[in-house]
Protein backbone atom coordinates (compact mmCIF):
# COMPACT_ATOMS: atom_id res chain seq x y z
CA UNK A 1 0.00 0.00 0.00
CA UNK A 2 1.77 3.59 -0.85
CA UNK A 3 0.90 6.38 0.84
CA UNK A 4 -1.31 9.40 -1.01
CA UNK A 5 0.84 12.43 -1.67
CA UNK A 6 -2.51 14.15 0.13
CA UNK A 7 -0.89 13.06 3.19
CA UNK A 8 2.32 14.86 2.85
CA UNK A 9 0.71 17.80 2.00
CA UNK A 10 -1.17 17.62 5.02
CA UNK A 11 2.37 16.89 6.94
CA UNK A 12 3.37 20.08 5.51
CA UNK A 13 0.91 21.81 6.69
CA UNK A 14 0.61 21.00 9.95
CA UNK A 15 4.79 21.59 10.43
CA UNK A 16 3.93 25.09 8.35
CA UNK A 17 1.13 26.13 11.15
CA UNK A 18 3.57 25.31 14.03
CA UNK A 19 6.28 27.13 13.00
CA UNK A 20 4.10 30.34 12.18
CA UNK A 21 2.28 29.84 16.06
CA UNK A 22 6.36 29.61 17.04
CA UNK A 23 6.70 32.90 15.65
CA UNK A 24 3.32 34.87 16.53
CA UNK A 25 3.75 33.18 20.41
CA UNK A 26 7.06 32.70 21.45
CA UNK A 27 9.24 35.56 22.70
CA UNK A 28 13.00 34.39 22.77
CA UNK A 29 14.04 35.28 19.66
CA UNK A 30 16.30 32.42 18.60
CA UNK A 31 13.10 30.03 19.66
CA UNK A 32 11.19 32.38 16.94
CA UNK A 33 14.28 31.71 14.61
CA UNK A 34 14.18 28.12 14.48
CA UNK A 35 10.17 27.98 14.04
CA UNK A 36 11.16 30.33 10.82
CA UNK A 37 13.41 27.37 10.10
CA UNK A 38 10.54 24.94 10.58
CA UNK A 39 8.33 26.98 8.18
CA UNK A 40 10.71 27.57 5.54
CA UNK A 41 11.01 23.11 5.70
CA UNK A 42 7.44 22.34 5.32
CA UNK A 43 7.39 24.88 2.66
CA UNK A 44 10.33 22.27 1.07
CA UNK A 45 8.66 19.17 1.50
CA UNK A 46 5.26 20.88 -0.06
CA UNK A 47 7.79 21.24 -3.09
CA UNK A 48 9.61 18.27 -3.38
CA UNK A 49 5.74 16.72 -3.02
CA UNK A 50 4.64 18.23 -5.71
CA UNK A 51 7.76 17.37 -7.38
CA UNK A 52 6.77 13.60 -7.03
CA UNK A 53 3.71 14.40 -7.94
CA UNK A 54 3.95 16.37 -11.39
CA UNK A 55 7.33 14.13 -12.53
CA UNK A 56 8.81 17.41 -12.82
CA UNK A 57 12.20 18.38 -11.20
CA UNK A 58 11.90 21.89 -10.83
CA UNK A 59 10.64 21.17 -7.51
CA UNK A 60 13.80 19.76 -5.98
CA UNK A 61 15.39 22.85 -7.50
CA UNK A 62 13.72 25.09 -6.11
CA UNK A 63 13.84 23.15 -2.55
CA UNK A 64 17.61 23.28 -3.15
CA UNK A 65 17.22 27.51 -3.57
CA UNK A 66 15.24 27.70 -0.48
CA UNK A 67 18.27 25.35 1.33
CA UNK A 68 20.30 28.65 0.35
CA UNK A 69 18.24 31.04 1.16
CA UNK A 70 17.77 29.76 4.42
CA UNK A 71 21.62 29.12 5.58
CA UNK A 72 22.34 32.96 4.49
CA UNK A 73 19.21 34.30 6.46
CA UNK A 74 20.35 32.28 9.96
CA UNK A 75 24.14 33.33 9.54
CA UNK A 76 22.93 36.80 8.97
CA UNK A 77 19.78 36.56 11.53
CA UNK A 78 22.06 35.25 14.70
CA UNK A 79 24.92 37.93 13.45
CA UNK A 80 22.37 40.83 14.53
CA UNK A 81 20.73 38.81 17.37
CA UNK A 82 24.03 38.49 18.57
CA UNK A 83 25.33 42.48 18.32
CA UNK A 84 21.31 42.85 19.29
CA UNK A 85 22.74 40.90 22.48
CA UNK A 86 25.66 43.24 22.93
CA UNK A 87 23.66 46.30 23.02
CA UNK A 88 20.67 46.13 24.82
CA UNK A 89 21.31 42.26 27.19
CA UNK A 90 18.40 40.92 26.01
CA UNK A 91 16.85 38.17 23.45
CA UNK A 92 13.14 38.98 24.29
CA UNK A 93 11.37 39.95 21.10
CA UNK A 94 9.03 41.59 23.13
CA UNK A 95 11.89 44.18 24.41
CA UNK A 96 12.98 45.21 21.39
CA UNK A 97 11.06 48.11 20.33
CA UNK A 98 13.69 50.62 19.77
CA UNK A 99 11.32 51.99 16.81
CA UNK A 100 7.84 52.63 19.13
CA UNK A 101 6.76 55.86 19.36
CA UNK B 1 6.96 -0.72 4.25
CA UNK B 2 7.06 2.67 2.51
CA UNK B 3 3.98 3.72 4.11
CA UNK B 4 5.39 2.32 7.95
CA UNK B 5 8.51 4.51 7.25
CA UNK B 6 6.09 7.64 5.97
CA UNK B 7 3.80 7.29 9.47
CA UNK B 8 6.93 7.25 11.86
CA UNK B 9 8.93 9.78 9.90
CA UNK B 10 5.88 12.31 9.98
CA UNK B 11 4.65 11.22 13.25
CA UNK B 12 8.56 12.16 14.36
CA UNK B 13 8.61 15.28 12.85
CA UNK B 14 5.47 16.36 14.20
CA UNK B 15 6.33 15.66 17.70
CA UNK B 16 9.56 17.72 17.17
CA UNK B 17 7.88 20.29 15.43
CA UNK B 18 5.56 20.62 18.87
CA UNK B 19 8.82 20.20 20.96
CA UNK B 20 10.10 23.51 18.62
CA UNK B 21 7.56 25.62 19.81
CA UNK B 22 6.66 23.92 23.17
CA UNK B 23 10.65 23.50 24.92
CA UNK B 24 10.76 26.11 27.65
CA UNK B 25 14.89 26.12 26.88
CA UNK B 26 16.07 27.05 23.63
CA UNK B 27 18.71 24.21 23.72
CA UNK B 28 15.59 21.86 24.16
CA UNK B 29 13.98 23.84 21.01
CA UNK B 30 17.16 23.24 19.03
CA UNK B 31 17.28 19.02 19.57
CA UNK B 32 13.77 19.12 18.57
CA UNK B 33 14.52 21.23 15.00
CA UNK B 34 17.78 18.19 14.90
CA UNK B 35 14.65 15.64 15.31
CA UNK B 36 12.42 17.42 12.64
CA UNK B 37 15.40 18.18 10.18
CA UNK B 38 16.49 14.24 10.19
CA UNK B 39 13.17 12.58 10.09
CA UNK B 40 11.91 15.51 7.18
CA UNK B 41 15.17 14.21 5.38
CA UNK B 42 13.81 10.75 5.72
CA UNK B 43 10.31 11.57 4.16
CA UNK B 44 12.12 13.31 1.36
CA UNK B 45 14.24 10.28 0.89
CA UNK B 46 10.42 8.48 0.39
CA UNK B 47 9.80 10.99 -2.32
CA UNK B 48 12.96 10.23 -4.68
CA UNK B 49 14.81 13.32 -3.73
CA UNK B 50 17.81 11.96 -2.72
CA UNK B 51 20.36 14.71 -3.29
CA UNK B 52 17.48 17.18 -1.61
CA UNK B 53 17.27 14.53 1.64
CA UNK B 54 21.57 14.60 1.63
CA UNK B 55 22.01 18.53 0.92
CA UNK B 56 19.19 18.50 4.25
CA UNK B 57 21.20 16.47 6.47
CA UNK B 58 24.08 18.24 5.66
CA UNK B 59 23.45 21.52 5.69
CA UNK B 60 20.76 21.48 8.25
CA UNK B 61 21.67 19.29 10.41
CA UNK B 62 25.35 20.04 10.54
CA UNK B 63 26.15 23.66 9.41
CA UNK B 64 22.66 25.63 10.60
CA UNK B 65 21.93 23.79 13.93
CA UNK B 66 25.40 24.03 15.18
CA UNK B 67 25.19 27.70 14.34
CA UNK B 68 22.32 27.80 16.39
CA UNK B 69 23.72 25.65 19.18
CA UNK B 70 27.13 28.19 19.07
CA UNK B 71 24.74 31.14 19.78
CA UNK B 72 22.27 29.63 22.50
CA UNK B 73 25.76 28.85 24.48
CA UNK B 74 27.04 32.01 23.44
CA UNK B 75 24.00 34.16 25.07
CA UNK B 76 23.39 31.88 27.70
CA UNK B 77 20.39 32.57 27.65
CA UNK B 78 18.26 34.39 30.65
CA UNK B 79 14.96 32.79 29.73
CA UNK B 80 12.78 35.46 29.18
CA UNK B 81 9.43 33.44 28.87
CA UNK B 82 9.56 32.67 32.54
CA UNK B 83 8.73 36.71 32.99
CA UNK B 84 4.59 36.99 32.98
CA UNK B 85 3.64 38.04 29.13
CA UNK B 86 2.36 41.63 29.37
CA UNK B 87 0.34 40.33 25.97
CA UNK B 88 -3.36 40.05 25.55
CA UNK B 89 -5.80 38.13 28.22
CA UNK B 90 -7.34 35.30 28.09
CA UNK B 91 -10.50 36.20 25.95
CA UNK B 92 -8.39 37.38 23.14
CA UNK B 93 -6.29 34.09 23.21
CA UNK B 94 -9.47 32.18 22.96
CA UNK B 95 -10.92 34.38 19.78
CA UNK B 96 -7.41 34.41 18.26
CA UNK B 97 -6.85 30.68 18.60
CA UNK B 98 -10.71 30.09 17.50
CA UNK B 99 -10.25 32.62 14.78
CA UNK B 100 -6.99 30.43 13.59
CA UNK B 101 -7.71 26.71 14.20
CA UNK B 102 -11.20 27.78 11.58
CA UNK B 103 -8.53 29.12 9.14
CA UNK B 104 -6.47 26.00 9.05
CA UNK B 105 -9.01 23.86 9.53
CA UNK B 106 -10.78 25.48 5.98
CA UNK B 107 -7.31 25.90 4.12
CA UNK B 108 -6.34 22.02 4.70
CA UNK B 109 -9.85 20.87 3.45
CA UNK B 110 -10.04 23.37 0.09
CA UNK B 111 -5.99 21.56 -0.23
CA UNK B 112 -6.80 17.96 0.31
CA UNK B 113 -10.32 18.45 -1.48
CA UNK B 114 -8.42 19.63 -4.59
CA UNK B 115 -5.19 17.02 -3.99
CA UNK B 116 -8.27 13.91 -3.82
CA UNK B 117 -6.56 10.98 -5.88
CA UNK B 118 -3.29 13.30 -6.66
CA UNK B 119 -1.03 10.03 -7.52
CA UNK B 120 2.88 9.85 -8.30
CA UNK B 121 3.64 10.45 -11.98
CA UNK B 122 5.99 8.00 -13.39
CA UNK B 123 9.48 9.20 -13.34
CA UNK B 124 12.53 8.85 -15.30
CA UNK B 125 15.18 6.49 -13.79
CA UNK B 126 17.77 8.53 -11.87
CA UNK B 127 14.91 11.13 -10.95
CA UNK B 128 16.55 12.96 -7.99
CA UNK B 129 19.96 11.81 -7.86
CA UNK B 130 22.77 14.13 -7.90
CA UNK B 131 23.48 13.76 -11.39
CA UNK B 132 20.19 14.39 -12.74
CA UNK B 133 19.39 17.27 -10.07
CA UNK B 134 22.91 18.88 -11.32
CA UNK B 135 22.55 18.61 -15.04
CA UNK B 136 19.36 20.73 -14.45
CA UNK B 137 21.12 23.27 -11.88
CA UNK B 138 23.81 23.82 -14.39
CA UNK B 139 21.74 24.47 -17.46
CA UNK B 140 17.80 24.99 -16.94
CA UNK B 141 18.50 26.93 -13.14
CA UNK B 142 22.45 28.19 -14.08
CA UNK B 143 21.40 31.81 -13.19
CA UNK B 144 19.80 31.38 -10.03
CA UNK B 145 22.74 29.14 -9.15
CA UNK B 146 25.10 31.61 -9.81
CA UNK B 147 23.13 34.26 -7.81
CA UNK B 148 22.71 31.78 -5.08
CA UNK B 149 26.42 31.96 -4.94
CA UNK B 150 26.79 35.84 -4.64
CA UNK B 151 23.85 35.60 -1.65
CA UNK B 152 26.04 33.07 0.11
CA UNK B 153 29.30 35.46 -0.57
CA UNK B 154 26.92 38.42 0.61
CA UNK B 155 26.19 36.18 3.98
CA UNK B 156 29.72 35.54 4.76
CA UNK B 157 30.53 39.19 4.60
CA UNK B 158 27.42 40.31 6.37
CA UNK B 159 27.53 37.71 9.47
CA UNK B 160 31.47 39.01 9.96
CA UNK B 161 30.61 42.39 9.82
CA UNK B 162 27.79 42.01 12.10
CA UNK B 163 29.37 39.62 14.52
CA UNK B 164 33.11 41.52 14.81
CA UNK B 165 33.12 42.60 18.72
CA UNK B 166 32.57 46.47 18.81
CA UNK B 167 36.50 48.02 18.23
CA UNK B 168 37.58 49.82 21.71
CA UNK B 169 38.44 53.07 20.89
CA UNK B 170 40.16 54.27 24.36
CA UNK B 171 43.73 52.66 23.41
CA UNK B 172 44.16 54.14 19.92
CA UNK B 173 43.92 57.62 21.59
CA UNK B 174 46.09 57.14 24.65
CA UNK B 175 48.94 55.63 22.03
CA UNK B 176 50.52 58.77 21.14
CA UNK B 177 50.28 61.09 24.66
CA UNK B 178 51.07 58.78 27.59
CA UNK B 179 52.06 61.69 29.77
CA UNK B 180 48.56 63.93 28.90
CA UNK B 181 46.71 60.68 29.60
CA UNK B 182 48.64 60.44 32.99
CA UNK B 183 47.92 64.17 34.08
CA UNK B 184 44.28 64.23 33.44
CA UNK B 185 44.00 61.42 35.36
CA UNK B 186 46.16 62.46 38.54
CA UNK B 187 44.09 65.61 37.92
CA UNK B 188 40.86 64.03 38.39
Amino acid sequence: MTVPLSAYVLVSLLLFVLGGLGVLVRRTALIVFMSIELMLNSVNLAFLTFARMHGDLSGQLVAFFVLVVAAVEVVVGLAMLVSLFRAHRTVDVDEMDLLRG
Amino acid sequence: MESVLFVVAAALSLVGGVGVVTARAPVHSALSLLVVLVSLAVLYLTLLAEFVAVLQVIVYAGAILVLFLFVIMLLHAHNPELRPSSGPGRIHRAVAGVCGGALVALVAFAVLRELRGAAEAPVAAGFGTPQSVGRELFTTFVLPFELAGVLLLVGIVAGIVLGKAPERRAPERTEGRPEEVRLSRSGR
